[in-house]
């Protein structure tokens, strides 16, 4: 079975995509010569005219995107910084998602926003190394964080396909995860379905993008002393609300780790809703970015900044000593 | 004497078929505001008045199959492509029967059936919007082409001169229209923009020419031009159409009263009136007669405004996203 890496996941969907829908096209920064590896061979593959490498003019080209959505095709753009869209938050935020309910459903904005390594990358310092997807999730804008090669390739496929804006995070915590996989099984993998990694019993963990590894790492520590269940919710809005619903009816104890600031995270959601709606036997507990982090560029600086498995373990073992 | 039932279409003489949109838009204009002060529109509106001729002009100059983008003062442009003026005023009163069914109102009014791709209410946003939508159709192998409106306050937003490089760049089939009406909101076009708005033109390489913005004809043929190169695959062009804004910027100026300019400043700028510039151009007849059946349409769109239902409460999130996705209610 071949062994796929997460990156060429990304690419192969891409290309894929192309493949099937002359529509889909490709703007980026230096996507020509794909400097991230996500656009590889298709200005080759596919020309000039549906991959665009752009001036260094992010703002112009998102709102550029729309308009070609407008028009009909199906842009995705590539942003090899995750710094890059608060820049384009205006053209992503409050133009293309804003579309389809200020024309009153006259139109859609079918564009795809790749961030091919997203979040830290150890050191690449305070502008480049952002992890903004609960702001997206807060804005309502579709977003997804696939933690493996085949949800990447099969979410990104998907956003590809959404007639809405979606943004697609591929953390770089997991741009170097492969796995074998059956090529011809590779398939679109539905927004707002989470995954179950590895099914438990005392306690929920749910893991967004990268960190689903070291969540599984820290249930294989504990297995013997505490069953911990993995729960990918794989995209963040939509939020499989059901899925963790039914997780927490099996374990009533909850820990989410989430890559997000502390404050306004997708984890602090995640948290009120399970108190909210759902079955909880013990307080709920989460591992994040501390509050207002900007990442210092020192390595052990940059980590002290991010969830870690110790964290993660300790908050687990807490949520199980409480009840 | 003419025959009033021959100016009634769109079809006729093209002096009397621009009279006929200045007119139009003048009417809207002036019951909207109306409609401002009954409370039926709520909001406010940007007043268009004064500038009836750039948007007259440069639609007199589009295919239907062309499109447009506008901006908050957007009326008249909405109008002028083809828009019906009834839902056009159902939506600046929140209907149901409104162009968006009462989900944009006037700073986003949009017409996709007509080539209105939106009014866009951040200043300067759609630039690269229309420059996207004019790509595509290039890249679809159709001569249609896109237009911008943008007014002089939006020159100093930097992702509007990103646009300019991007458009000149590919060679997009575009025609950028600057209304120069002489302020941003309060603030005079001289304290906002150094150098000029034909120079920033220039300096992408992109051709550009000022225009008489109150003469609907010296508008259409300086967009016939712009159109016509950029069907022929030459890229860009730049019109700078100056008029003076007859009105406030906002509605919200006709309580609020700020002072930025006087009131023999206001009465200069109105002598110079689009709608009888162009009402000089036609017989007296022809206007009469045209002032009437536009007169009795207006009439007719703001019976058809207030007759519309409101929305229900209950679809607040219907379109909110394009596949029917339904999000979450604010309360469980």
């Amino acid at each position: 079975m071949p062994n796929l890496s997460y990156l060429k996941a990304l690419n192969r969907a891409i290309g894929d995509e192309m493949g099937r829908d002359e529509a889909v096209c490709v703007f980026g920064e230096d996507v020509g010569v794909a400097v991230t590896h996500a656009t590889a061979g298709l200005l080759k593959r596919f020309g000039p005219d549906r991959v665009l490498d752009t001036p260094i003019s992010e703002q112009a080209f998102t709102g550029f995107a729309t308009g070609a959505a407008l028009a009909g095709l199906r842009p995705l753009i590539e942003f090899q910084i995750p710094a890059l869209l608060f820049l384009v938050f205006e053209q992503i935020a409050n133009q293309a998602h804003k579309f389809s309910l200020m024309t009153g459903g006259q139109t859609r904005v079918p564009v795809t926003y790749l961030l091919p390594g997203s979040g830290s990358r150890e050191s690449w310092a305070g502008q480049h190394s952002d992890h903004p997807y609960s702001l997206f999730a807060h804005v309502g804008v579709k977003t997804v964080v696939p933690a493996t090669p085949a949800d990447a390739y099969g979410l990104l496929a998907t956003a590809i396909r959404d007639d809405d804006p979606v943004v697609v995070f591929a953390p770089s915590g997991a741009l170097g995860v492969r796995e074998d996989v059956d090529l011809a099984a590779l398939a679109p993998v539905p927004l707002g379905v989470g995954r179950i990694h590895r099914s438990g019993t005392d306690v929920t963990v749910v893991a967004v993008g990268h960190l689903v590894h070291d969540a599984l790492a820290v249930a294989e520590e504990l297995a013997g002393t505490v069953s911990v269940e993995v729960f990918d919710p794989r995209s963040l809005f939509p939020f499989d609300w059901s899925g963790l619903a039914a997780s927490l009816e099996r374990t009533g104890r909850l820990v989410v780790v989430d890559d997000s600031n502390r404050t306004c995270g997708i984890g602090g959601e995640i948290i009120a809703t399970a108190a909210e709606e759902m079955r909880l036997i013990a307080p709920p507990r989460r591992v994040t970015r501390p509050d207002g982090a900007v990442l210092p560029f020192a390595r052990g600086l940059d980590l002290a900044c991010q969830p870690t498995r110790a964290q993660l373990r300790a908050a687990v073992e807490k949520a199980v000593g409480d009840g | 004497m003419a025959d009033p039932t021959a100016v009634a279409g769109p079809t006729t003489d093209p002096a009397a078929a621009l009279y006929r949109t200045v007119a139009l838009v003048r009417g809207f204009e002036q019951r909207a505001i109306e409609l401002v002060r009954a409370k039926v529109v709520l909001g406010g509106i940007h007043p268009y008045t004064g500038q009836e001729a750039i948007a007259a002009g440069t639609c007199a100059a589009l295919r239907p199959d062309d499109v447009i983008t506008s901006t908050h003062r957007g009326h008249g442009h909405v109008l002028a492509k083809g828009a019906d003026p009834a839902r056009t005023m159902a939506e600046l009163a929140g209907r149901t029967t409104g162009l968006n069914r009462g989900r944009g109102g006037s700073m986003h009014a949009a017409d996709f059936g007509v080539g209105v791709l939106g009014a866009n209410a951040i200043v300067g946003a759609a630039v690269p919007i229309a420059a996207g939508a004019a790509w595509a159709f290039r890249r679809a192998g159709s001569d249609r082409v896109a237009l911008s409106y943008f007014g002089d306050g939006a020159v100093s937003q930097g992702v509007v001169l990103e646009a300019f490089n991007l458009a000149a760049l590919w060679r997009v089939p575009l025609v950028l229209v600057c209304e120069n009406n002489g302020f941003a909101t309060s603030m005079r076009t001289a304290d906002t923009v150094a150098g000029s708005i034909l120079g920033r033109a220039a300096a992408f390489g992109i051709p550009a020419r000022s225009v008489d913005g109150t003469d609907p004809e010296a508008v259409r043929d300086a967009t016939a031009e712009a159109v016509a190169r950029a069907r022929a695959g030459e890229g860009p062009t730049l019109l700078e159409c100056t008029a003076y804004r007859f009105d406030a910027h906002h509605t919200w100026e006709h309580t609020a009263r700020p002072r930025y300019r006087t009131d023999e400043e206001v009465a200069a700028g109105r002598a110079r009136d689009p709608l009888e510039i162009q009402g000089a151009r036609i017989p007296a007849a022809t206007r009469a007669a045209i002032d009437a059946e536009v007169a009795e349409l207006l009439d007719r769109a703001v019976a058809f405004a207030c007759e519309g239902p409101h929305p229900d409460p209950a679809t607040a999130l219907d379109h909110l996203y394009a596949t029917g996705m339904r999000a979450r209610a604010g309360a469980r």
